[in-house]
C-alpha cells in the first residue's frame, strides 16, 4: 500500500493551502481581532453589577455563535454528501473541518462561560438547559470526530459520519427541550440571577458584533485551509492512481503463466 | 448490448483505499456459462467478485452485470447475484439448518427447497442441527454452499468454493454449478490451478489487477 | 414486512440458543442496581433516585446488547448476505430494533422487580398502567436509537469504546423522560401522575423520530466499500 501512494509525486507550487481569499480573510480577521481585544479590555465599561468579569462575554458569546454556525455548516456539508454521488468525499472534508473547528470553539465557549459562571453564580456549573444542551452536544461532536479519526474506507467513514452530524443535529431540539422541562419541574431558587441578560450601551454591542465578526472570519479561514489541506491529501491519492495502475499492470507474479 | 451477456466490464479499474485491486479489466460473460477466474494470491480475482456482486463501487471503467449499470447503481444487482466469498457469511450461533432457512425465509424459498438443499450438500441430521462455529471448515463452506443452492440466482459468484472441501463434496459441487448453467445461471468461480470444476469451457486468468489470458480451457474436461 | 420479522426472529434464536442476556447481561445489569445502592448508601436516597438507578442500568446494559447483536452480523461477514439478499436495509433496522425491544423488555422487566424487592420501590392502583406506558415507549425508543447507533460503529476499530461515546449523550432526553415518569409511577412526592404522562408523550415523539432517522439512515450505513 505504501509504495503505491509513495510513488505520488505533488508538484512544489500545488501544496499551499492559501488563496488571495484566505489572506483577505485573514488579514480581517486580525484586524477585528485586534479591535475587539482593545475594545473588550479597555473601551467598554464595566458592568454595575458584574463588574470587569463581563468583558468575558465578548469571547463567550461569539464563540459559542461559532460552535453554532460550524455544526450547522457541518451538517449541511453532511447532507450534501450523503445525498449527492460524486464529490461525496469533497464535501465530506468540509463537514469535517468545520466539526473540528466547531469542537474548538465549544471548548472555549463552556471554558469561558464556566469562569464567568465562577465569578458571577460562585460555581462553575449550573443545570441549567442552555449549558447541559451544550454539553451534551460538545460530547456528541468529540464522538463524531473520533469516528472521523477511525483509519477505515473514506466513503464508509464519510458516509457514517454524515449520519452522526445529521443525528447532532436532530439532537439538539429534543435534548433542549426534555432538559428545559426538567428544570422547570423544580421549583429552583433563582441562583441563575443574574442570568447573564447585561444592559449594554451602543459601544458594547457594537464590540460583541465585531467579536461574533471576528470569530466567524478566523472560522471560515481555519475551515478553508483544513479542508484544502485534507483536499491535497486526497489529491496526493488521486494523482498517485494513474501511477498505481501502471504499477500494478507491471506486476507479474510468476506464478501464473 | 445484448440480452444474453451477464457480464461486461470494460477498462475496469476499481481502487480499494489507493490500491487499484483491479487495473483495467475488460471481458464479457454470456448467459449460461460457467468460467473459472485463475490467479495467484492478490491479483484481484476477489475484488472482481465483489465488484459484479455490487458490493465494492467501480472507480473507473464501465460495468454492466445482469443488465445493471454498476455506475449509476450498484445495489440494483443485488436481487441478481448470489455470492459466496471467502467469509461464509453463517451465523455461528445457529444451526446449519437454522442459517439455510434464514437465507430461505429472505429470499421466499420453502422448507422442502432448504432440505433438498442440505440433502444435496451431504448435510445430514446430525450435522444440520449443530451450531454453524462447531462445525468443521468443510462442513462450513457446504452450509454456505446449500444457503447458495437456494437463492436460486441468475448470476452465481463463488470465491474459491473448492475450498476445504472433501473428493465427494467437490464432485456434488461441480454437479450443482454445471446444472445451475444448464439452468440458464451464469457461474463464474475463483480457483488456484489444481481446482477447477470437470468441463469448464472458459478460463480468465488474472495478473496484476489485469487479465492475463481468456482461453477455452482443456483442463478438467477429462475427469 | 415478512423480511423484519425474519431477521427478528434469526436473532432472538441466536439469544435463544446463547443466552447471553440470561448469563451475561442480567447479572451485569442485576449487578449494576446493588452498586448504585452501595455507593449511596442511604435508603431513603436510593428510594429517592430509584427510577433513575433503572433506567442508568438499562442504558448501560442496552449498550452491551447492541454490541453484541452487531457484533454477530459482522463476525463471518452475515451483513453481505442480507445485502446480497437484497434486503431493504429499512427492513433490516426495524427486524432488529425489535429483536433488542424484546430482549430489552425481559430486562428491564426484571430491573423493575428488582427495584421493587432491593430498594423498596411500591407501584399500585392507576399508577400500574403509567408503569407499564413508560416502560413499553422507553424500550422502543433504546432499541430505535440502539440499532441506529449499532449500525454506526458495526464492524469499526474501537466500536466497544465509540458506541456509548456517540450513543449515551442522544439517550439523554431518553433517560431524563423515563426516569421521571417512572419516579412518577413509583408514586414519588415530587413528581405528579400528570407529568408523569407528558414525559410519557415526549417518549413517544422521541421514538417516532429515532425510528424515522433510523429507516432513512440504515441505507447509507449498511454499503460496504471494501
Amino acid at each position: 500500500m505504501s509504495i503505491y501512494t509513495a510513488t505520488a509525486a505533488v508538484p512544489g507550487a500545488a501544496a499551499r493551502t492559501g488563496t488571495r481569499t484566505t489572506r483577505v480573510i485573514g488579514v480581517l480577521a486580525l484586524v477585528t481581532t485586534a479591535f475587539v481585544v482593545v475594545s473588550a479590555f479597555f473601551l467598554t465599561p464595566a458592568d454595575s453589577v458584574q463588574g470587569d468579569s463581563v468583558r468575558i462575554m465578548y469571547a463567550h458569546v461569539p464563540t459559542a455563535w461559532v460552535a453554532y454556525l460550524a455544526f450547522i455548516t457541518t451538517a449541511v456539508a453532511s447532507g450534501f454528501s450523503l445525498a449527492r454521488r460524486h464529490r461525496t468525499l469533497g464535501f465530506d472534508r468540509v463537514a469535517g473541518a468545520s466539526g473540528e473547528v466547531g469542537v474548538l470553539f465549544m471548548a472555549m465557549t463552556l471554558l469561558t462561560g464556566s469562569l464567568w459562571g465562577r465569578l458571577t453564580w460562585g460555581t462553575f456549573w449550573q443545570w441549567d438547559p442552555r449549558l447541559t444542551t451544550t454539553l451534551f452536544l460538545f460530547i456528541t461532536y468529540v464522538g463524531y470526530l473520533a469516528v472521523r479519526r477511525i483509519d477505515t474506507d473514506p466513503r464508509q467513514r464519510a458516509r457514517r459520519s454524515a449520519v452522526i452530524a445529521l443525528l447532532a443535529v436532530l439532537e439538539i431540539p429534543l435534548v433542549h427541550f426534555s432538559v428545559v422541562l426538567w428544570r422547570s419541574l423544580h421549583q429552583e431558587a433563582s441562583v441563575l440571577s443574574p442570568d447573564g441578560d447585561v444592559r449594554l450601551d451602543d459601544l458594547m454591542l457594537f464590540t460583541l458584533f465585531a467579536g461574533v465578526a471576528a470569530f466567524t472570519l478566523i472560522f471560515a479561514w481555519l475551515v478553508i485551509h483544513r479542508q484544502r489541506l485534507t483536499a491535497l491529501a486526497d489529491i496526493r491519492q488521486t494523482v498517485g492512481l494513474d501511477a498505481a495502475i501502471a504499477l500494478r499492470r507491471s506486476e507479474t507474479s510468476g506464478v501464473v503463466k | 448490448m445484448a440480452s444474453d451477456t451477464t457480464i461486461h466490464l470494460s477498462n475496469v479499474v476499481v481502487a480499494l483505499g489507493g490500491f487499484p485491486a483491479l487495473a483495467g479489466v475488460t471481458f464479457g460473460v454470456g448467459r449460461g456459462e460457467l468460467v473459472a477466474l485463475r490467479g495467484a494470491n492478490g491479483t484481484g480475482k476477489s475484488t472482481l467478485l465483489r465488484l459484479c456482486a455490487g458490493l465494492v463501487p467501480l472507480t473507473r471503467g464501465a460495468a454492466v452485470v445482469a443488465g445493471v449499470d454498476l455506475l449509476v447503481n450498484r445495489v440494483a444487482v443485488r436481487p441478481h447475484v448470489g455470492l459466496l466469498g471467502h467469509r461464509n457469511g453463517l451465523y455461528g450461533d445457529l444451526t446449519a439448518k437454522q442459517n439455510v432457512q434464514f437465507v430461505a425465509d429472505l429470499v421466499g424459498a420453502t422448507a422442502s427447497d432448504v432440505s433438498s438443499a442440505l440433502e444435496r450438500l451431504g448435510i445430514d441430521q446430525r450435522v444440520a442441527s449443530t451450531s454453524a462455529s462447531l462445525l468443521s471448515a468443510g462442513q462450513r463452506r457446504r452450509t454456505a454452499l446449500a444457503a447458495l443452492v437456494v437463492r436460486r440466482a441468475q448470476l452465481w459468484l463463488l470465491d474459491e468454493p473448492h475450498a476445504g472441501l472433501d473428493a465427494a463434496a467437490r464432485r456434488e459441487l461441480d454437479v450443482i454449478l454445471r446444472d445451475a448453467t444448464a439452468s440458464g445461471a451464469t457461474v463464474l468461480y475463483t480457483t488456484h490451478e489444481i481446482d477447477q470444476v470437470a468441463g469448464t469451457p472458459r478460463t480468465i486468468t488474472l495478473d496484476g489487477g489485469c487479465v492475463a489470458s481468456d482461453v477455452a480451457s482443456t483442463i478438467g474436461s477429462a475427469r | 414486512m415478512n423480511v423484519a420479522l425474519s431477521i427478528a426472529r434469526k436473532d432472538l434464536q441466536i439469544e435463544w440458543r446463547t443466552r447471553m442476556l440470561l448469563a451475561r447481561v442480567v447479572p451485569f445489569a442485576l449487578l449494576v442496581m446493588v452498586l448504585f445502592a452501595v455507593a449511596l448508601d442511604s435508603e431513603p436516597l436510593v428510594l429517592r433516585a430509584a427510577a433513575g438507578l433503572v433506567w442508568l442500568a438499562m442504558l448501560f446494559s442496552t449498550m452491551l446488547v447492541v454490541q453484541r447483536a452487531f457484533d454477530i452480523e459482522t463476525a463471518d461477514a452475515a451483513i453481505d448476505t442480507l445485502l446480497a439478499c437484497a434486503v431493504h436495509p429499512a427492513r433490516v433496522f426495524f427486524g432488529k430494533a425489535l429483536a433488542l425491544f424484546v430482549q430489552l423488555f425481559a430486562l428491564v422487566v426484571v430491573l423493575v422487580t428488582a427495584a421493587i424487592v432491593l430498594y423498596g420501590v411500591t407501584v399500585s392502583g392507576s399508577r400500574v398502567v403509567l408503569l407499564v406506558t413508560v416502560v413499553i415507549s422507553a424500550t422502543s425508543g433504546l432499541a430505535l436509537v440502539g440499532t441506529l447507533y449499532g449500525a454506526v460503529v458495526a464492524n469499526m476499530n474501537g466500536r466497544d469504546s465509540l458506541l456509548p461515546l456517540l450513543a449515551l449523550p442522544v439517550l439523554a432526553p431518553l433517560l431524563i423522560g423515563a426516569s421521571r415518569a417512572t419516579e412518577a409511577a413509583f408514586g414519588s412526592q415530587t413528581i405528579d401522575m400528570a407529568n408523569g404522562w407528558a414525559w410519557v408523550g415526549l417518549l413517544g415523539v422521541y421514538g417516532i423520530v429515532f425510528g424515522a432517522a433510523g429507516s432513512a439512515a440504515f441505507s447509507p450505513l449498511t454499503e460496504s466499500d471494501s
